[in-house]
C-alpha cells in the first residue's frame, strides 16, 4: 500500500468530518442569520437526536429503523427548539449576552435531564447490516483504499440536507419571506410578513436539522449526555470562519475545516491536528474577519 | 362626505426615554390624499412609522376602519389595509423584482376576496396586473436584484409591493426624493393614478409643496413632534403655509 490511497483516504475522511460539521453547524447558521440568536443548547439538540434515535430503533428494530429514526429525530429536536423558541429566546430576542448565558442554562439542564434518564454512560445505535460494511478498492493506484459505508450515507445525508434547505429557501412561499425577513426584518413586518412566525420556524428548522444530525452521529459513536459538547465547538467555529449566518460560507468553511484537519493528521498526531486546526482558524479570521463569504446585511441567501 | 378611514386621538410616541410625538389628532377620510408636511426631523416620518406599527403608542388610540388598531403589531396593520412606502424605499436588495413585489402579497393573508375582480397577472403569479400598468418599466426588469436598480426604479417597486397587498390607506414617505427630475413626473403621475383609478386613500409626506397642492385634498404642517396646523390644499395656497416649511 503506498502514499495514494492514504491521502485518498484522508481526503475522504476530510469530506465526512466536514458533512458532519456542516449538519452540526446548518442550525446554528441558520437562527444566527436570521435572528442573531447564538443557541449555547445546539449541542443537546443534536445529542437529544441521538437518543431519538435509539429510542426509535428500539421500537423499529428492523433495517429500516435509521430512516424511521431521522423524521422522528427532525420532528422531535424541532418540537422542543419550537419551546425553546416561544419560552425563552423571544423574551430575550435584544439581549444577546443574555441569551447565550440562558441558552447554556438550558443545555446543562438538558445533559442533566439525559444522565438522569439514560445514565451516563453512552446508549449504542447500531447501524443496520446494510450500512454495516466498507468498500475497498481492490487494484490499481488506490489499492486497499476503504471506504465505510455508514461514512458515504452521513454524507449523503449532507448532501440531501444542503439541498433540501436550498431549494426552500430559493423556490418556496416560506424561503421567500425568510430571505424578506432576513434582509430587511421592518419592511418585511410592513408588508405584512408575521416575521415572529418566520423567527419561530426558521429556529426549528435549525434544531430540527441538528436532531437529524445527531442520527448519523449516533452511527460513528455511542450517544452520551455530552455528545453534543463535542461537535458544538467545531460547528461555531465552521459558524465564524463561514462568515457568520451564511450558508454557503458554512458549507465551505466545514470543507475547509474538515480536510484541513484530515490532511494535517496524515503529518501530526490528533491532537496537533486540533492545535494547528484553531492556529489556522485565528490566522484566517484575522486576515479576513468577515468570513468566508463575507455577510454585509444579514444574509442567509444560500 | 365619505367615512373616516383612519383616526389618531392624543397619539404619543417615544424613542426609549425621548418623546417624539405629541397628542397628535388625525382624520383620513376613506377617498382622500392627505400631505404632511414640515422641516426636516419633526417627526413626519416618525408619525407614519406610528401608524404602520413600527413605533408603538405612548398614548393616545388609533383606529383604522372603525376598529382600534393600536395595539396591533406591523404586520397585522399591513393585512388589514395599511400599504406603506417608506423613505429611502428599502427594496429587499437580494430579491429580485418579482420577488419584492410577491413579499407584498403576505398582506393579503386572512382577507376575503381583496377588490373584487383582481386582474392576476401572467408576469407573476398573484402580482395584479394594474401594477404592471402603472408601472410598465417594473415588467422589463421582473428579473433583476432589488439592489442592482437605480432609485427611481426602486421607488417603483416599493409603490408597486405596497399595492401587491391591495391597501385601502397608502403611506408614501418623500416619493420623489433622490429619484431623477425625469422619472419624478412618471411617479407623480402614477400616484394621482393609484387615487383616480384605484380609489386608494393616501397620506403623504411630501417637500415640495407644488406636488402637494396640486395632489392632496388637505394638510398637516407638523412641528416639533405635533400637528400645528392642518387646513385645505383648496382654499388655501401652498404660499401661505410655506413659512412654517421652509427654512
Amino acid at each position: 500500500m503506498g502514499e495514494w490511497p492514504l491521502i485518498a483516504g484522508q481526503i475522504f475522511n476530510g469530506f465526512s468530518v466536514a458533512s458532519l460539521y456542516v449538519l452540526a453547524a446548518l442550525g446554528l447558521a441558520l437562527s444566527f442569520g436570521l435572528m442573531r440568536v447564538i443557541n449555547m443548547a445546539h449541542g443537546e439538540m443534536l445529542m437529544l437526536g441521538g437518543y431519538l434515535a435509539y429510542l426509535t430503533l428500539q421500537v423499529v428494530p428492523g433495517p429500516l429503523g435509521i430512516l424511521a429514526a431521522m423524521p422522528v429525530a427532525f420532528l422531535g429536536a424541532a418540537a422542543v427548539g419550537a419551546v425553546l423558541e416561544t419560552t425563552l429566546i423571544k423574551r430575550l430576542s435584544a439581549r444577546p449576552l443574555d441569551t447565550l448565558l440562558a441558552t447554556w442554562g438550558v443545555s446543562l439542564i438538558l445533559q442533566q435531564a439525559a444522565r438522569n434518564i439514560f445514565g451516563a454512560i453512552g446508549v449504542d445505535v447500531r447501524a443496520p447490516d446494510w450500512l454495516n460494511h466498507a468498500y475497498t478498492v481492490p487494484s490499481g493506484l488506490l489499492e486497499g483504499l476503504t471506504i465505510p459505508a455508514t461514512r458515504l450515507f452521513i454524507l449523503g445525508v449532507a448532501f440531501a440536507v444542503m439541498g433540501a434547505l436550498s431549494l426552500l429557501l430559493a423556490r418556496t412561499r416560506i424561503g421567500l419571506l425568510v430571505r424578506a425577513v432576513n434582509q430587511d426584518r421592518g419592511m418585511a413586518a410592513a408588508s405584512g410578513i408575521n416575521v415572529r412566525a418566520v423567527d419561530l420556524s426558521v429556529f426549528c428548522l435549525g434544531t430540527g436539522i441538528a436532531g437529524l444530525a445527531g442520527v448519523v452521529l449516533a452511527l460513528l459513536g455511542p450517544v452520551t449526555p455530552n455528545v453534543g459538547q463535542s461537535y458544538v465547538v467545531p460547528a461555531f467555529l465552521v459558524v465564524v470562519l463561514g462568515g457568520l449566518g451564511s450558508l454557503k460560507g458554512t458549507a465551505i468553511a466545514s470543507l475547509i475545516v474538515g480536510l484541513f484537519s484530515a490532511l494535517v493528521q496524515i503529518l501530526v498526531d490528533v491532537s496537533l491536528a486540533q492545535v494547528l486546526l484553531l492556529l489556522f482558524v485565528i490566522g484566517f479570521i484575522q486576515f479576513r474577519p468577515q468570513g468566508v463569504v463575507a455577510v454585509r446585511s444579514r444574509a442567509l441567501d444560500a | 362626505m365619505a367615512d373616516t378611514l383612519l383616526k389618531l386621538d392624543g397619539v404619543a410616541t417615544a424613542y426609549g426615554q425621548s418623546q417624539a410625538l405629541w397628542d397628535i389628532d388625525l382624520e383620513v377620510p376613506a377617498g382622500s390624499a392627505v400631505a404632511l408636511i414640515g422641516r426636516n426631523g419633526v417627526g413626519k416620518t416618525t408619525l407614519l412609522k406610528t401608524i404602520i406599527g413600527a413605533q408603538r403608542l405612548s398614548g393616545g388610540r388609533m383606529t383604522f376602519q372603525g376598529r382600534d388598531v393600536s395595539a396591533l403589531g406591523p404586520h397585522q396593520r399591513a393585512r388589514a389595509g395599511i400599504g406603506y412606502v417608506p423613505q429611502g424605499r428599502h427594496i429587499f436588495p437580494h430579491l429580485t423584482v418579482r420577488e419584492n413585489l410577491e413579499t407584498g402579497l403576505s398582506a393579503l393573508a386572512g382577507r376575503a376576496g381583496g377588490a373584487g375582480a383582481m386582474s392576476k397577472s401572467a408576469i407573476g403569479a398573484g402580482i395584479p396586473d394594474h401594477i404592471f400598468d402603472l408601472f410598465p418599466k417594473l415588467a422589463q426588469i421582473i428579473n433583476r436584484k432589488g439592489g442592482v436598480l437605480s432609485g427611481g426604479e426602486q421607488q417603483q417597486l416599493a409603490i408597486g409591493r405596497a399595492l401587491a397587498g391591495q391597501p385601502r390607506l397608502l403611506l408614501l414617505d418623500e416619493p420623489t426624493e433622490g429619484i431623477q427630475p425625469s422619472v419624478v413626473q412618471q411617479i407623480e403621475d402614477a400616484l394621482r393614478r393609484i387615487r383616480a383609478e384605484l380609489g386608494v386613500t393616501v397620506l403623504i409626506v411630501e417637500q415640495y409643496l407644488d406636488f402637494a397642492w396640486s395632489f392632496a385634498d388637505s394638510y398637516r404642517v407638523m412641528q416639533r413632534g405635533r400637528i400645528i396646523r392642518a387646513g385645505s390644499t383648496r382654499e388655501e395656497t401652498a404660499a401661505e403655509v410655506a413659512h412654517l416649511v421652509n427654512i
